[in-house]
């Protein structure tokens, strides 16, 4: 069977720059993996890339077997973006944002139907919003449009969830909320990457993680690529140096 | 003389009939798009493309051929050029804009300038509401009700295009094509209006009814009401009162959305300056006791 995000070999330039360096990483249905590594060592990059956001100028990303086009067309693709790249005082409540990811079970004009409501009704009471349907987005916790936007997705009824940095900003017991949300959606059938810079709660969440430099330095059990030499090697000081050494 | 004389009176004109009916839906057009194109921040972009379109209208007048597609053509060449000096050299979006949109505009005064029967042209710098003639209405009419159109009827896919392109990406739609449309519904929309207020104003018409709504409401939905409501009665107060204190209708008209944006935006019950300062007042009161 092919697995639920396929990343393979994938190399991504901006202009002069090298953002993603031959990356590959092959994530199994139903499994959530961390996604670690220090600003701009492309992660935002790799999950443009699962997206369809940037063409690699090499390798392949598919998901599920399906092309991200394909997979993008069948709505199975959900994102939840980080907070700074949202428009907090846009004039919207929680329930629009949510129906958003209805948009792609519509006809042209997006009209609601009865479907629809049901669906947004429900991801709301996952997500335990449905006391904050008609909140202005901008008016809720930091946990809470985290969720808002991971109930996006479950109203999308999206297979792959990619999350940028979902704990920022967010107190810890939002933190263990929605932690516990994305183990019951995995378990349900999502596959979930999650780029996260929390590294204490990583083994607590994730079946897997991937430390990233441009490639995938390492990828596996959270135990494992948590390892301090490895974290060193990833946010580390020399890298060229260090790599003969340790790997 | 009775109120309803005052109201009735200058109706009683065929043109100040047009000029009511084309500032009306003038007004109503540009304030429906104005409401997304404050959110996406898209203020600078509108002038730009308003502005540009005059050589497009220009050049369609000469070779006879319908202003829309003049100005459309010109308001993608905005876009673009604006796009490529910004992307191919060290010069920053705001300055491409101001060199794009001033020297498209420069290009259409001069292509008025020597175009032979250029009394008609001028006005479309500042605008002739008082001299419309029937074609000019049933263009207007034509023209916006289509644009409105498919404005209400992509609205959706318009917010969530403001809101976050990249969901619409995730979920199959195509964001680039979603702004090129905004952008052609943009041009469609500034030659709608510029027949009523001129090019210099058309800007205002697409910038204060949505940044006015935007004050007014936390709702999207509710801001594609007010928006257009406003302009409507903005509309129609800036036309009586050019028309009993004899002033230039465009700029009356303008002035007076510029005094409702004043307005809401000191006394709106939500986002007002005069409600915000009290209740900061208030939360330091509390504080000190």
């Amino acid at each position: 069977m092919a697995a639920a995000i396929d990343v393979d070999a994938v190399t991504v330039h901006y202009g002069f720059v090298l953002a993603l360096d031959q990356a590959t990483l092959r994530l199994e249905k139903g499994r959530i993996c961390g996604l670690v590594g220090m600003n701009g060592s492309g992660k935002s990059t790799l999950f443009k890339a699962i997206m369809g956001l940037v063409k690699p100028d090499a390798g392949i990303v598919t998901i599920a077997g399906q092309a991200p086009a394909e997979a993008r067309r069948t709505g199975a693709v959900s994102y939840v973006p980080q907070s700074e790249d949202v428009d907090w005082q846009f004039p919207l409540s929680v329930q629009d944002v949510v129906m958003m990811g209805r948009y792609g079970h519509m006809g042209m004009s997006r009209r609601t139907r009865k479907a629809d409501k049901l669906a947004v009704a429900e991801a709301l009471e996952r997500v335990e919003l449905h006391d904050y349907a008609n909140r202005q987005i901008g008016q809720l916790s930091g946990g809470q449009k985290k969720r808002t936007f991971v109930a996006r997705g479950i109203a999308q009824e999206a297979t792959t969830l990619l999350l940028d940095e979902p704990f920022a900003g967010v107190d810890k017991r939002s933190e263990a909320t929605i932690s516990n949300l994305l183990k019951e959606l995995a378990r349900e059938g999502a596959t979930i990457l999650v780029s996260t810079h929390d590294l204490q709660a990583l083994p607590d969440l994730a079946d897997e993680a991937v430390l990233l430099m441009r490639r995938v330095l390492l990828h596996g059990t959270p135990g494992d690529v948590l390892q301090p030499d490895n974290l060193a090697l990833a946010f580390g000081l020399d890298v060229m140096n260090r790599s003969g050494a340790t790997l | 003389m009775s109120i309803l004389e005052i109201l009735l009176e200058p109706l009683s004109y065929a043109f100040m009939q047009r000029a009511v009916a084309v500032t009306v839906i003038a007004s109503v057009v540009c304030a429906v798009l104005s409401c997304w194109l404050v959110l996406i921040g898209w203020s600078l972009m509108g002038d730009a493309v308003s502005h540009a379109v005059l050589p497009g209208v220009a050049l369609a007048y000469i070779v006879g051929a319908p202003f829309a597609i003049g100005a459309v053509l010109f308001g993608f060449l905005a876009v673009a050029l604006i796009g490529a000096v910004r992307d191919t050299s060290r010069v920053k979006e705001d300055a491409a804009i101001g060199i794009v949109f001033s020297t498209l505009f420069a290009l259409g005064l001069v292509l008025i300038s020597v175009t032979p029967s250029q009394t008609d042209l001028t006005h479309i710098i500042f605008g002739n509401l008082l001299g419309l003639s029937h074609g000019d209405l049933i263009q207007v009419v034509l023209l916006g009700t289509i644009t409105f159109a498919i404005l209400i009827f992509k609205r959706k896919d318009f917010t969530l295009y403001a809101f976050d392109p990249t969901h619409a990406h995730a979920i199959g739609l195509n964001p680039r094509l979603l702004g090129a449309l905004l952008l052609g519904l943009l041009a469609l929309t500034s030659v709608v209006a510029l027949q009523a207020v001129g090019v210099v104003l058309v800007v205002a018409m697409l910038i204060i009814p949505g940044a006015t709504a935007y004050l007014l409401t936390d709702r999207f939905g509710r801001m594609l009401v007010l928006a257009p409501s406003i302009a409507a009665v903005c509309a129609v107060v800036g036309l009586y009162a050019s028309y009993y204190l004899d002033a230039a209708s465009g700029g009356m008209v303008v002035l007076a959305q510029g005094v409702a944006f004043a307005l809401v935006y000191l006394f709106s019950p939500r986002h007002g300056l005069v409600v915000t300062r009290i209740t900061a007042a208030r939360r330091r009161k509390l504080a000190a006791v």
